[in-house]
């Protein structure tokens, strides 16, 4: 392991250099620049590789190293040292990150054919990467939030790449600053939970902060303030409740972003940061069913939202919102957890990046419509599409062998484990968690009918839908095949499970509150249920082209459940008010306050002024009677002298 | 002969100096009361000089007639040129510098 260590700040260096030349470069890279783009993160993922079959053949004892790169800031008694974190959490995501994101390059390139700004583009898809990977390899908090920033800053710089010459180009740069400063709410968090981090342990780094001994030394009360810091960061930048209305937005950005913002990058980065704070967070039982709690609301809403959604990205979306929500309720349950978050987050990189990735390749064909009711019937023009994005349904539905079912299946049996003193917890959660499989099987059937069945197209004039090029339909092919094989291949036996051990710990096996094939069957026949459910609303029964009212609910779904309402009332507007309370206070109060002493000044001015009235002889009587009355008091005070 | 007359001549010449300054309006009439008035107080000087047998109030009546002439010099050249330029030798129509 030791000769290939010095890789490692090349996984990151590839990207990076990639990024600043073509956004240093200019025009004159124009012409290669997204094969530059491409070959940046291709060779990042061949170091990925490499390092990942280095370690898979080191003892499981010895896989976490801590490459010590150079001091960063070296002051008094504090030494801020910068290096990376190679263990099988941080290379796992290495591999998603540069696995699924050079897939997503290379779908790119054809994607963005059409597009004056490709170079530009590319420039910020590898800042992107950069960023990512500095996050999930960093060995501090500290080197951690450079990441986390360096990933807001791409993703805003993305999902307002379309931010002139087109007709939604302003909601495009909304969107973009939705995003960013809903993810700062976020980074304000992280920052707070590292002072009180730092206050606490006197270090950032994880070897240090995250030891026994060290979190030991925290009281309860600190452990459950810096793992609610750390949560309302992981809410920012994975959209999880009440955080999460930057996430639907975010779609006006192209959908190669979109791919990777939902599957390799950015809104995994909170539950990596949940479990990789994890010893933080299991002494702080609150805060770890605060997170459960968020994950559970999360799952229901975005499932619920994803429901409603006719646009095909926005559903997609949705359903992010919901998977990540599962993810965090894993991450809250401690070790038994952990595993399966990341599982999931693995297994939902590959599925969602491929339905993402299939549903760019339909807006392809369909001249950028993102309607579904505006699809139908496209299985028979885009046939490579239909089946890597019926892979990528079936894994998400959890249907056994696709990816899915394992990894869900873990959280759910995870959800169903009983906590000491809180037997209503397992019942609750476990509950959640399998009425989520249900709404998911639902909101993802009816996205899958919506596009690929149904009886009759229902497509606006001049539609000819045509499969896309090889390069957008190759990474598709690479997806599916891991939506289909990923989950069976880590899954079977639990070898993820023990890959992640030397990281998580060894989770204390309980058995859950029910029989385990009796959770999986129940989750499977509601599963199919939801399916079977909204494939008779949507494709047996005739699609409307125009969205019917719907009830409250799908009223409501379609807004998000009101999240923005929500947000403007309960934020905005208070926020409004204090602001206009205190300008207005210092208009009224403080500025009229103080504007007193200059007119009191000015009044008397304007009485005294009165005495200077330009004629001599008056100034010439004021000097006399003024020496009058001087000489009177003279004479008074002399002459009482003399009387004593 | 009495102190008492001559300090009493000097404070009616002064008042009625001072009394010319205030109540005309011809600067020149004005300026004769002034020239009063100095000399007023140089005989004030010159009469306490005699009683206390000291030379220092005569020398001063010297100083007060040598600053009076120059004054008198500055004072007519510019009643001459404000009657020049506005036709009028009366004080209250000098009246620019008001507030």
């Amino acid at each position: 392991m030791n000769d290939v260590i010095g890789l490692a700040p090349w996984l990151v260096g590839f990207p990076l250099i990639g990024a600043a030349i073509l956004l240093l470069g200019g025009k004159a890279t124009d012409r290669w620049g997204h094969w530059l783009g491409v070959l940046a993160s291709a060779a990042s993922a061949v170091i990925g590789f490499i390092l990942m079959f280095r370690m898979i053949g080191t003892p499981a004892e010895e896989r976490s190293i801590d490459h010590h790169l150079w001091t960063w800031l070296s002051a008094g008694g504090l030494d801020v040292d910068l290096g990376l974190r190679l263990d099988p959490l941080s290379l796992t995501f290495v591999m998603l990150v540069t696995f699924v994101g050079t897939l997503i390059h290379v779908y790119s390139v054809a994607y963005m054919d059409h597009d004056p700004h490709r170079r530009r583009f590319f420039g910020y898809l590898n800042l992107f990467v950069a960023a990512m990977l500095t996050l999930v390899l960093a060995d501090s908090y500290l080197l951690l939030f450079v990441g986390w920033e360096g990933v807001g800053l791409a993703s805003y710089l993305l999902i307002g790449f379309w931010d002139t010459g087109r007709p939604s180009a302003r909601e495009n740069a909304v969107a973009a600053k939705k995003a960013f400063v809903m993810n700062r709410i976020g980074d304000m968090g992280l920052i707070a939970a590292m002072a009180l981090l730092f206050a606490g342990t006197g270090a950032l780094d994880f070897g240090t902060t995250l030891s026994d001994d060290a979190v030991g030394s925290l009281s309860e009360a600190t452990a459950t303030a810096i793992g609610l810091c750390l949560l309302l960061a992981a809410c920012g930048k994975s959209a999880q409740f009440p955080l999460q209305a930057w996430l639907g937005d975010a779609m006006a950005g192209p959908t190669p972003v979109s791919a990777l913002i939902h599957a390799a990058t950015m809104v995994t980065a909170g539950v990596y940061l949940m479990v990789r704070s994890g010893p933080i967070l299991e002494a702080a039982p609150t805060a770890q069913l605060v997170v459960v709690i968020v994950g559970a609301v999360t799952l229901l809403f975005g499932a619920v939202v994803g429901t409603a959604k006719d646009d095909i990205k926005k559903a997609l979306a949705a359903s992010t919102m919901s998977q990540i929500g599962y993810m965090m309720l894993a991450a809250g349950l401690g070790p038994a957890g952990y595993a399966f978050a990341i599982f999931h987050l693995l297994t939902h990189g590959f599925f969602k990046a491929g339905l993402f990735l299939g549903a760019g390749s339909v807006m392809h064909a369909m001249g950028d419509q993102t309607d579904m009711r505006r699809f139908g019937g496209l299985s028979r023009f885009l046939p490579i599409t239909w089946i890597t994005m019926g892979l990528g349904w079936l894994a998400i539905l959890g249907i056994p062998p696709f990816s899915g079912f394992w990894s869900k299946d873990g959280i759910i049996e995870a959800a169903f484990m009983p906590v000491e003193g809180q037997p209503w917890r397992a019942w609750v959660f476990g509950s959640v968690a399998v009425l989520g499989a249900a709404i998911t099987a639902f909101y993802m059937t009816r996205l899958f009918f919506m596009t690929f069945g149904g009886r009759r197209p229902r497509w606006t004039e001049n539609q000819h839908p045509h499969e896309s090029s090889p390069l957008m339909w190759w990474p598709l092919v690479f997806l599916g095949v891991g939506s289909a094989a990923l989950g069976a291949v880590l899954g079977i036996g639990g070898t993820f499970v023990t890959w992640l051990e030397p990281v998580v710990g060894h989770a204390e096996h309980h058995e859950p509150v029910l029989p385990v094939p009796v959770i999986i069957t129940t989750t499977l026949v509601v599963v199919v249920l939801g399916a079977l459910l909204a494939f008779r609303m949507y494709a047996v029964a005739l699609v409307p082209e125009e969205a019917p009212r719907g009830s409250v609910l799908t009223r409501a779904a379609r807004r998000d459940l009101y999240q923005d309402t929500a947000n403007e009332t309960l934020v905005l507007k208070p926020a409004h008010g204090v602001a206009r309370l205190v300008q207005v206070g210092d208009r009224d109060v403080v500025d009229r306050g103080w504007s007193v002493l200059p007119q009191a000044v000015s009044w008397f001015g304007a009485v005294f002024r009165k005495a200077q009235s330009g004629y001599v002889r008056s100034y010439a009587a004021g000097m006399a009677g003024g020496v009058l009355v001087i000489a009177v008091v003279v004479w008074l005070v002399v002459g009482l002298g003399g009387a004593q | 002969m009495d102190i008492t007359n001559y300090v009493v001549l000097a404070a009616v010449l002064f008042a009625i100096g001072a009394t010319t300054v205030l109540l005309r309006r011809n600067a020149i009439v004005v300026f004769m009361g002034v020239e009063l008035m100095l000399n007023a107080t140089n005989l004030a000087f010159v009469t306490f000089a005699r009683l206390h047998g000291d030379l220092t109030g005569q020398v001063l009546a010297f100083f007060v007639m040598v600053v009076a002439a120059a004054e008198v010099v500055v004072g007519l050249a510019i009643i001459v040129t404000i009657f020049r330029t506005r036709r009028s030798a009366s004080v209250d129509d000098v009246n620019l510098l008001k507030g």
